[in-house]
């Protein structure tokens, strides 16, 4: 794919296969996107789906905290992640669960963060990818670092940073592109245009007709996607991970895809937009076209399709029953990683901490 | 009158005063069709208009920024921060210039605006939803940090914050702005910045606390209460400026203090009060003065947060420590 050909000013962007599982933009895809793989990356979307699904009811139950569901932003998930190779760094916002499975961090792991344990963060030796971000927008700083630390040592390690609509408001996104482009990294800024920022609606956040001309501004490409196309977001990511391997500097995609679900377990997305906008965009499910294309192609049958579904979602109800088991509830656990060597003073709160418990296990029993 | 919770009163202030002064504009994250995350700011654009009360792209340090642009311009902004946890990226505006324009222009430009923001733990929020930086903010000169612990006074002190000619740093102890109840009377009335409440008079030990805290102390006070400690309970209202007077008057009295806050022990606002009392009232104390504080930790994820916050036992402990010194 020729990125250049994507100049966001055109107001074109990256295309392949349309709602209706035609393909429309068949001279895009790359040669390794076969139609094993394809179903192999619609598989992932359906676990991810079952994985997200498993999550609210757990928060439901009251057995998780806040989540932020990936609903409608499957493509954009797993297209991006996908494109990645051995060695690589992801660097994530919060809503890339299926990003983060792809690159091997454990759906146990991502459970357990938004169960309300640090442990959540701590991924297996290996897994390149940096811990779910809160404060919007600061990991594109930290991604930009990593990147950069592979270059000057001569790695070929590329970057993939993620974050929303929203965040490309705030000053640490520009400084991110900024060093990006004055020290050439090899980042690929993925925005997961999702159209919302809580109840901000894309309009709202930024006066450009497109995210994707940001980069312009920073003396690099930019390109829009279809986020709802995995063969779209998969053929963009590639194309601009190889670009940034082979030396070619940073790279901004802007993947315009669709929240369908509320911000966070927290909220309520009626009182700023209407059914009617939602219902809207339900033909435009990032599933349902790929699933028409393997149908056609005799890849996947309903009964293929609820095996693995159901398969998916015993398997995230066993993941949860781990992460639960893995809960810490321990009080050490609050003084232990502050620092390698505890100060003294810390020392003394966690053992003046222990007294207290004591005392309070003595008082209970009367 | 009504009875109202403090999201309700913090709204009632703002709907009261906006109607009275049209120079006061609400804006921030989410403030306007969503009302904000905690409905603080809620119905108040359909009321006031999008001129009024803005929602804004999510960038912490443009919105403060362009507030002080907008007080030097003439309008009164009152900012929402949506979380404590994420005011850092404002704090250079806060710190490098809205503290500073009064006295950096010798008086010729002043800074009237209102910061709120909800603060603190104990709701199971996410990681960086916590956050009880309020020591960070009185450390700076020139600003003035108000907290309210009640419906009542966090009416009466939005109001004075609205009127007040500096610029007002507003912290919300969320974790109880829905769990208290009270008579919240309508239309004007102030209560004033840097005055301290003496809530429960006592002449054993003098306990000292703001925001959600105040209602861990005043249980605490109640349990030691039938073994015969009578604890007068100050709650602060304003960290900054710090009512010492209040607090050395009590201690004169009591020889004993305790203060209390959920934000991290080192450089917490407990040194200070404990630094003022010994200036002040040394030689009036019968016992040394303890605090009882968040850790020196980072405000942990929910499922060790109970671990972290202060609560009545460890409160209660040391009460009795100091009225048995
Ligand atoms: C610095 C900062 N300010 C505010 C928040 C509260 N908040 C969490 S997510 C969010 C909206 C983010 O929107 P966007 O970047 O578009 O990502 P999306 O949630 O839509 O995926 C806000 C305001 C935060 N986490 N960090």
């Amino acid at each position: 794919m020729n990125l250049e050909d994507f100049n966001p000013l055109s107001g074109k962007r990256v295309e392949i296969l349309d709602e209706e599982g035609n393909l429309i933009g068949e001279e895009l895809r790359p040669a390794v996107l076969t139609d094993e793989m394809v179903l192999e990356l619609y598989d992932k979307m359906v676990m991810l789906r079952a994985a997200d699904q498993q999550a609210l009811t757990l928060q439901r139950a009251g057995r998780m905290g806040t989540y932020p569901p990936t609903l409608g932003q499957e493509a954009a998930n797993i297209g991006s992640a996908a494109a990645l190779e051995t060695g690589d760094w992801l660097t994530p916002s919060f809503r890339e669960t299926g990003a983060m499975i792809l690159r091997g961090v454990p759906l146990k792991l991502i459970y357990l963060y938004w169960m309300g344990s640090e442990w959540g963060s701590h991924f297996p030796e290996g897994v390149n990818v940096l811990p779910i971000c809160a404060p919007v927008s600061t990991q594109t700083l930290h991604g930009v670092g990593l990147a950069w630390a592979a270059k000057l040592k001569g790695e070929r390690a590329v970057n993939l940073i993620y974050f929303g609509d929203g965040a490309t408001s705030k000053g640490d996104f520009h400084e991110a592109m900024n060093f990006a482009g004055v020290f050439f990294t090899p980042n690929v800024f993925f925005c997961q245009n999702n159209q919302y920022s809580i109840s901000v609606p894309r309009s709202q956040q930024t006066a450009t007709p497109t995210l994707a001309q940001k980069a312009i501004g920073y003396g690099f490409p930019g390109l829009m996607v279809d986020g709802n196309d995995l063969l779209a977001v998969y053929a963009a990511t590639q194309a601009a991970v190889s670009r940034a391997r082979e030396g070619g500097g940073p790279i901004l995609i802007e993947a315009q895809t669709y929240r369908l679900g509320p911000h966070t377990t927290a909220d309520d997305p009626n009182r700023y937009r209407t059914p009617d906008e939602v219902k809207e965009r339900e033909p435009f499910d990032p599933l349902r076209r790929v699933r028409i294309y393997l149908e056609r192609k005799g890849l996947i049958t309903d009964d293929i399709e609820r095996e693995r579904r159901e398969g998916y979602e015993q398997m995230a109800r066993g993941e949860a029953r781990e992460a639960e088991a893995m809960i810490s509830l321990n009080p050490d656990d609050l003084f232990d990683f502050h620092y390698s060597q505890m100060p003294p003073y810390l020392t003394w709160q966690k053992e003046y901490y222990h007294r207290i418990l004591a005392a309070q296990r003595e008082f209970d029993r009367g | 009158m009504a009875k109202l919770n403090l999201v309700e009163a913090i709204n009632l202030a703002l709907a009261e005063e906006m109607g009275r002064d049209e120079r006061i504009i609400v804006l921030g994250e989410d403030v306007g069709r969503l009302g904000g995350v905690f409905r603080v700011t809620d119905g108040l654009q359909s009321q006031f208009g999008v001129n009024r009360v803005i929602d804004t792209p999510l960038a912490e340090a443009g919105i403060v920024g362009t507030a002080l642009g907008l007080a030097l311009g003439g309008l009164k902004p009152v900012v929402e921060i949506q979380f404590m946890g994420f005011l850092p990226p404002a704090l250079d505006q806060i710190i490098c210039h809205i503290s500073r324009y009064r006295n950096r222009t010798r008086g010729r430009h002043t800074v009237p605006l209102v910061v709120r923001m909800p603060y603190g733990a104990g709701i199971h929020a996410p990681e960086h939803h916590s956050e009880s930086i309020e020591s960070i903010l009185a450390h700076i000169p020139g600003i003035k940090v108000v907290i309210p612990s009640n419906p009542y006074d966090a009416k009466g002190l939005l109001i004075s914050a609205l009127r007040d000619p500096d610029p007002v740093m507003f912290l919300e102890p969320k974790r109880i702005y829905r769990a208290i109840r009270q008579e919240v009377p309508e239309g004007e009335y102030t209560v004033p910045l840097g005055t301290a409440n003496i809530i429960r008079s006592g002449k054993s030990v003098t306990a000292v606390a703001w925001g959600a805290m105040v209602r861990e102390v005043m249980r605490a006070a109640e349990l030691v209460e039938p073994e015969g400690i009578a604890v007068e309970v100050i709650d602060l209202r304003s960290i900054s400026p710090l009512d010492d007077d209040t607090i050395v008057q009590s201690i004169k009295k009591t020889g004993c203090g305790v203060i209390v806050h959920e934000a991290c022990r080192t450089c917490g606002m407990a040194a200070e009060i404990i630094a003022r009392i010994n200036e002040k009232a040394f030689l009036s104390l019968a016992a040394p003065l303890e605090r009882v504080t968040g850790f020196d930790t980072i405000p942990p994820l929910l499922k060790l947060e109970e671990h972290f916050l202060p609560d009545v036992f460890r409160i209660s402990r040391a009460i009795r420590k100091i009225a048995q010194f």
